[in-house]
């Protein structure tokens, strides 16, 4: 095992005293960390919106969206940070850049699904009860969209924080950053404790999003 | 010189599809992780999701063990098994099996389910044991959306085995790290553009292996809506 070639010193695990006396650099980082997610998803949903609006009303452009949208999720985080660099640097907006990206690419899918779940026959009712296409949108198509919607932000949000760690190797990274750390100096309590941190957020995040869509969505209980 | 122009030139010289540190060794070394992992995964996975979809039991843990799996940062399972196996190839496979796992049980237990019932009855009607039925009605059957769980696993290995190169692993993911370290910016973004050709290449070779696999009959139906748990670990 690395760490004891040449000290009989056992690193353990969780180090608790250095712990204790470090807490606020776990804050910063876990602060760091939500901050970089909530701005990912946030402006990720703000863009997905009206592009998953548009792609559902014009038809042709469906298909060729979400397979675009499709080929550019395969590109790995990494290599998309890497081919950014040169151009924005090191730093927030190279991060963000990507991090949005993702989340739009998987939320613009879902606004997609969800719009197209919406029964033709309730569609037709609203079409007969006068409502214009943007009023049918708005109070009709989106809130019964909404739950597809939620579903999306879920995963685009456990996935932004999971993705938020591999900003570390650009500087970046909140919690990744102590994981790093962790690495280069060959202390395992920051490495352990920013992972665990890292899991419970997302976790955390999940479930809190899962009950704020219960109480959000009422008519979508059942789901 | 345009960053471009000089990644361009990264790929003319000669130098650098030779030797240890040429193109061909780090894309021999990205896919052999790459593949064994995936092949040790889906050994694991696939037999796990295809029993519990056959059986209908432990719905809630096939599906939800895509969740768990996208909540643990895999550059965070990278280092943890580094920390705990040392050097080598062995940490790098055991996390990127690990990562490989959740998508291929959630996606092979609900093509299982989504198996329709009454081909299942016939199936049993025409006098099919339980094995044989499985093999040759409803695996054949769950081709697509078992495929599309092995392309997303594959995927998702191929784009972190990258950050292998953080434990001093191989692979493509050396130019991007070694780059960043020597502020090497041609080498970085050459790097990278290897890396995303792999991972396309491998989203679009499997795609095309999965239209090969999927049965006549399947085909000759509308196209299935072949539903891919979104999972991007890296």
């Amino acid at each position: 095992m690395p760490g004891h070639l040449f000290l009989d010193y056992v690193d353990p695990w969780i180090n608790w005293d250095w712990l204790s006396t470090h807490v606020p650099v776990f804050l910063a980082a876990l602060q760091e960390h939500i901050t970089l997610t909530l701005i990912a998803v946030v402006v990720g949903l703000s863009i997905s919106l009206p592009m998953g609006v548009v792609a559902h009303r014009w038809r042709a452009l469906r298909n060729p969206v979400l397979t675009v949208f499709g080929i550019f999720y395969t590109i790995p985080s990494i290599a998309l940070f890497a081919l950014l660099i040169p151009y924005t640097g090191l730093g927030t907006l190279t991060a963000e850049i990507g991090l949005v990206g993702y989340a739009v690419l998987i939320l613009t899918r879902n606004v997609v699904v969800g719009l197209e779940a919406v029964p033709k026959d309730v569609l037709d009712a609203a079409n007969g009860m006068g409502y214009r296409p943007l009023a049918r949108l708005l109070r009709v198509e989106l809130p019964l969209a909404l739950p597809a919607i939620f579903a999306g932000i879920r995963i685009a949000t456990v996935t932004t924080i999971g993705l938020v760690t591999i900003t570390a190797v650009i500087g970046l990274g909140g919690l990744g950053q102590l994981i790093l750390q962790g690495l280069v100096e060959n202390f395992h309590t920051p490495l352990v404790v920013a992972t665990a941190l890292s899991i419970v957020l997302a976790l955390v995040a999940d479930l809190a999003l899962a009950g704020s869509q219960r109480v959000a969505l009422p008519w979508a209980r059942s789901a | 010189m345009s960053i471009l122009l000089r990644v361009l030139h990264w790929f003319e010289d000669p130098a650098h599809w030779t030797g240890t540190d040429g193109i061909p060794t780090r894309l021999g070394q990205h896919i052999q992780l790459s593949a064994e992992s995936v092949l040790i995964g889906a050994a694991i996975a696939l037999p796990v999701g295809i029993a519990l979809g056959h059986y209908g039991r432990f719905g809630n843990l096939a599906i939800n063990i895509s969740n768990v799996g996208r909540a643990v940062p895999s550059f965070a399972l990278l280092v943890l098994a580094f920390q705990i196996f040392g050097l080598g190839d062995a940490p790098i496979i055991i996390s990127l099996t690990a990562l490989a796992i959740p998508p291929m049980v959630t996606n092979s237990y609900v093509a299982m389910q989504e198996v329709d019932p009454d081909v299942k009855d016939a199936a049993r009607g025409m006098g099919y044991r339980e094995l044989a039925q499985v093999l040759w009605v409803e695996l054949p059957l769950a081709v697509p959306l078992l495929m599309a769980g092995i392309r997303t696993s594959a995927v998702q290995v191929v784009a972190t085995a990258t950050l292998a190169a953080l434990i001093a692993g191989g692979g493509f993911g050396r130019y991007i790290i070694d780059g960043l370290d020597q502020q090497d910016y041609t080498k970085l973004m050459a790097g990278a553009i290897l890396v995303a050709l792999l991972a396309l290449a491998t989203e679009l070779g499997l795609g095309a292996a999965e239209r090969l696999l999927v049965p006549r009959g399947l085909r000759l139906l509308k196209a299935p809506s072949a539903r891919r748990v979104t999972y991007k670990a890296a």
